[in-house]
């Protein structure tokens, strides 16, 4: 589930997903959230580490400065 | 100065009981790995090529058995040697004429990767295309079952959806199942494996013919 569309603007499922994860939420409960299934949910957060966008730390996920501002930005925030 | 034989790489045949060979392989869910779907059961099944009749049958069919498999804990991810741009044209050509939504991913092996892994390429049928073959995968992510069919049949996804429920009754109650058992109907105890347990078997109370076959209600 790519997180980033052909512009290169972060996609809404990624943002969603960053929102959940902001939360302190593990894969499983992002997965319920989102009524995704866990296997799509784990493959975008692998894509979103690799963009930048959140970080993996003892099998959890945090979502990072540049993940937050994605987030606000969208939100009108920023 | 001899030129060293080129051999051809032979192709994996994966081996029932063993892990699954891993994969990371573009989808039309995105990248996924055989890992992501760890905790799950997963059914890997692999189509000859997109817009053909039998295939399109079939992709409608396990669409259709989805919500069951879904029940069970079951995903279900196809897989043919095209590109992921002819899958979301043939994806999208299901739903308009067949009014049928694809909600599993596709891999686009169109390098013949994961094929190659699974066994998946029968030469004597086709050099290009992939057999119908199914991988039942664990949610430890073992292989428990496999089953191949030619080119021209398509598969019966009745027999599938039995197998599901014949592996995971096995694995829940620790039974065997006897030929075309289904769901509600007795199943087999693991022989005896001494003689005294032989004896004792005699006298269990279960539905015995003999030592060796005895069968239970669960």
């Amino acid at each position: 589930m790519p997180c980033k569309d052909s512009s290169g603007e972060v996609t809404e499922m990624a943002r969603k997903i960053l929102a959940i994860m902001a939360e302190g939420a593990p894969l499983n409960e992002v997965a319920e959230k989102t009524d995704l299934p866990l296997y799509r949910i784990r493959s975008a957060a692998r894509e979103l580490v690799e963009a930048g966008l959140a970080e993996e730390k003892d099998g959890s996920y945090v979502v990072t400065e540049a993940g937050r501002t994605a987030m606000e930005t969208v939100s009108g925030k920023a | 100065m001899e030129t060293p034989i080129q051999e051809t790489p032979t192709p994996s045949f994966p081996r029932l009981g063993q892990p699954a060979p891993a994969f990371e392989a573009q989808t039309t869910h995105g990248a996924l790995r055989l890992e992501d779907f760890k905790g799950s059961w997963l059914i890997l099944f692999s189509h000859p090529a997109d817009f053909t009749p039998v295939c399109t049958t079939e992709f409608v069919a396990f669409a259709e058995l989805a919500p069951e498999l879904k029940k069970r804990g079951v995903e279900l991810c196809g897989l043919s040697i095209d590109s992921g741009y002819s899958h979301i044209a043939w994806i999208r050509n299901i739903e308009q004429k067949f009014g049928v939504k694809i909600p599993f991913p596709v891999i686009a092996d169109i390098n013949k990767e994961v094929a190659t892994l699974y066994g998946m390429i029968m030469p004597g049928e086709s050099k290009t295309e992939t057999s119908r073959c199914v991988f039942v995968i664990d949610p430890n992510g073992v292989l428990r079952a496999m089953i191949y069919y030619p080119l021209t049949t398509g598969r019966n996804m009745q027999e599938i959806l039995r197998l599901i429920d014949a592996l995971q009754t096995t694995d829940k109650h620790g039974v065997a199942t006897p030929a075309n058992w289904k769901p509600g109907e007795k199943v087999i105890i693991p022989p005896p494996a001494t003689a005294d347990a032989a004896e004792e078997r005699m006298k269990a109370g279960f539905e015995t013919k003999d030592w060796y076959f005895s069968k239970k209600s669960l």
